[in-house]
């Protein structure tokens, strides 16, 4: 099907267009920008005048909940929240039940995800069996499956010993390590950033300091092995220092935030609000700010959604006993934009396309001549409401709720085809 | 969220923690609680019939046999019915939440809920999920508020001291793990207390404690020094695991409170205690049974507040 976008304002961080320009679209692929290529006959015109054309999202953290979690969300849901918000291509860590450590259960996950026509599942392979800190998975079968990485999820590998062989193990074969930086001791029984406002609620709280030691950990195993890491989550201003710093000495870093961290702190939790019972704990304004500038200055490479549809009932319970997490792929593309504001559209669109992209080493997030037609049309000036009804993901469950978002995804297109329209 | 404790009318619909409660509410509270106070000593009257045909069901997830019966009493003394359940050991043990308990016990019409919870943040659940007529008193949420034991302890610092504005006070052992201590400091700051300090080894305080308003000592015999007020916190015995402690003779040693120690506070120095106390661990029984020692009459005092604190809920509109 032939698709000409007309009288939109494309927007393509990686290759530095912001400009007035319609985009042609064949055989699932980017045909021609500005002029029609000779002979096209579109099929289908997309008016997009007034709205932005982008390449579609990429969310480097987003649970499906499939396998083992269906009662919080499947397949069909979540995959219908990605599109909406404009997200073509996630993610998804291994912490599913079962854990994402055979390659039969991958391969499953990618043939399901597949057989929805939607957004591209890219599974990351658990690091350890069972996320169990001890043994390490088959990761050469689990990316012949289709695994575009290995991590822990939220689990942390206390045992040092075995962080540094599954590190050495990856580097043999150039595979990716994604790790949230946690000492899983550190953080024992915490639910809440060790500051002012867990000790005024009398909440189990988790220091800065678990961030900055197992990253610090991390850094230097990564330095030793020669592995390619990329630090999930990260929520300090020291935690941002460190990577800086590795960054500066040229080590293979890369680096991600979760969109709730971008703009909340420990504040927002209010009187035990626990829908900002997150993982890792919302932190104080200062770590807040920090989380800007390293994103300013490139330390941080891409903003993820950490989509985690919670259940209502596991919500409902007290602060620390409630389920941690928040629904976010509907959220990701109004959040980035807020981050960067209206006079920078391009650097916020290139934290959630191009940079993500890079960290999962795929030729995807731009709308170069040629390239996979995966793209994301949106009304950068329409504001909504963020509330139940208007979220397709099972998850209801955000900090944002009941906030004005700027930012409507119109159009989604997956392989040239339209996957959804709003 | 809102802080759910006033209603529209500025009145109190819960009572939840000590913090953000306004000061013409703790003195409205402990005003009401003297004339319960008076009234029980003229030994005449103790019953009254301010929330007769109202039924108040204490719900404890956390065993406490004293707290509860002081709200039962007080309940008793107020002519309301009075039921008592001890969760802990029944409904959410077969998988119930939280919630769908408190929903099935609106079901029986109660009025007011007394509630104990081993986790922060349990009453304001609570109370964010009731009906609007329905009350809410936190007896203990984790370690963030205990405020009727608080509001006692205002009574019986008034009761000695008559003002707050010219007092030095200090809060002596487990700050990290007590909803005690942060409902005292918060009722103090509001009220006016000018100096209150907190004194604790570091694995016993939380991270900027100081923002709550206070001053921090590691050294008992400095922070004792010239006050006019020692409140001694319970020290839990699961406290000598988990490295946070070494031993209970350790932590008497240096934080226990013995005779010598208070003789650096003021000669009118008053001691309290919220009880259940740990003789020789966090205070000698010299001390405990001493001239000082203002323990009993803060037993005594705190039914009174509760009397006040619950008759003034029932009578919000």
């Amino acid at each position: 099907m032939n698709i000409h976008i007309k009288n939109g304002r494309l927007i393509d961080p990686k290759n530095g267009t912001d400009a007035m320009q319609d985009l042609f679209i064949a055989a699932g692929k980017v045909a021609a920008i500005g002029n029609a290529p000779a002979g096209f006959v579109a099929d289908k015109i997309i008016d997009a005048a007034g709205l932005v054309v982008a390449p579609g999202l990429i969310d480097l953290a987003a649970r499906l909940r499939e396998p083992g979690y269906e009662y919080r969300a499947t397949l069909e849901s979540e995959m219908n929240a990605a599109v909406a918000g404009g997200v073509t291509s996630l993610a998804c860590p291994p912490d599913t039940d079962p854990v994402l450590d055979e390659p039969g259960l991958v391969e499953m996950l990618k043939h399901r995800a597949k057989s929805l026509n939607q957004a591209r599942v890219y599974p990351v392979g658990a690091l350890t069996q069972g996320l169990k800190g001890a043994e390490l998975t088959e990761m050469a079968e689990l990316t012949d499956a289709g695994c575009v990485a290995f991590s822990q999820a939220d689990v942390a590998l206390t045992d040092t010993r075995v962080l540094l062989r599954a590190m050495q193990y990856a580097a043999t074969f150039g595979f990716s390590v994604w790790l949230r930086p946690q000492d899983g001791f550190l953080a024992r029984d915490g639910v809440a950033h060790d500051g002012e406002v867990a000790t005024r609620l009398g909440l189990p709280a988790i220091p800065s300091h678990a961030e900055t030691i197992a990253l610090s950990t991390m850094i230097l195993l990564a330095q030793e092995t020669g592995v390619r890491l990329h630090v999930c989550r990260i929520s300090t201003e020291s935690g941002v220092a460190l990577m800086r710093v590795a960054k500066q000495k040229g080590l293979p870093l890369t680096c991600d935030v979760s969109a709730n961290h971008v703009h909340l702190s420990e504040r927002d939790i209010g009187f035990f609000d626990s829908n900002c019972h997150l993982t890792p704990p919302l932190r104080s304004l200062r770590d807040r700010d920090a989380l800007h500038a390293g994103l300013l200055d490139g330390t941080i490479d891409a903003i993820c959604s950490d989509h985690t549809p919670v259940d209502e009932d596991a919500k409902q319970l007290p602060f620390a006993e409630a389920e941690a997490g928040a629904t976010g792929l509907e959220l990701l593309l109004p959040l980035a934009l807020k981050w960067a504001g209206a006079g920078a559209l391009s650097a916020a669109l290139a934290k959630v396309t191009q940079h993500p992209a890079r960290v999962l080493r795929l030729d995807a997030g731009h709308l170069s001549v040629g390239a996979v037609a995966d793209v994301c049309v949106f009304d950068p000036e329409a504001y909504w409401k963020i509330e139940a009804a208007a979220l397709k993901s099972q998850g209801k469950n955000t900090p944002f709720l009941g906030l004005e978002l700027q930012g409507k995804v119109r159009y989604t297109l997956v392989d040239g085809q339209v996957v959804y329209q709003g | 969220m809102n802080n759910p404790q006033l209603n529209k009318n500025g009145e109190l619909q819960h009572l939840l923690t000590t913090e953000g409660l306004p000061a013409r509410i703790v003195r409205d509270i402990l005003d009401r609680a003297a004339t319960f106070v008076n009234m029980a000593e003229g030994g005449e009257i103790k019953k009254v019939p301010l929330m007769q045909g109202k039924s108040v069901f204490n719900i404890f997830f956390e065993n406490s046999t004293r707290t509860r019966t002081t709200f039962e009493i007080a309940a008793k003394r107020l002519s309301a019915d009075v039921v008592n359940l001890n969760i802990g050991s029944s409904s959410t043990s077969k998988g119930e939440t939280l919630l769908d308990t408190v929903d099935n016990l609106c079901a029986m019409h109660a009025d007011m809920f007394v509630v104990r919870h081993a986790q922060s943040g349990a009453a304001h659940l609570i109370a964010n999920h009731v009906a609007p007529h329905v009350h809410v008193v936190n007896a203990g949420d984790g370690r963030h508020a205990h405020p009727t034991q608080a509001l006692l302890d205002m009574y019986t610092v008034r009761h000695y001291k008559k003002e707050f504005h010219n007092l030095r006070v200090a809060i002596v052992g487990d700050v990290l793990h007590s909803r005690v201590a942060r409902s005292q400091i918060h009722a103090m700051t509001t009220l006016g207390v000018p100096e209150v300090r907190v004194i604790a080894p570091k694995t016993l305080l939380p991270a900027d404690v100081g923002k709550l308003g206070v001053q921090v000592y590691h050294d008992m015999a400095q922070g004792l020094r010239d006050v006019d007020v020692v409140m001694m916190l319970r020290l839990q015995n699961e406290r000598m695991t988990g490295a946070l402690l070494p031993s209970a003779q350790e932590y008497f040693k240096y934080y226990g409170l013995t005779q010598e120690k208070l003789a650096l506070a003021k000669s009118d120095a008053i001691v309290m205690h919220p009880g259940p106390m740990n003789r020789g661990v966090e205070i000698d029984s010299s001390v405990a049974d001493g001239s000082h020692s203002v323990i009993l009459p803060q037993v005594t005092f705190g039914i009174a507040v509760r009397m006040a604190v619950m008759s003034m809920l029932a009578g919000a509109k």
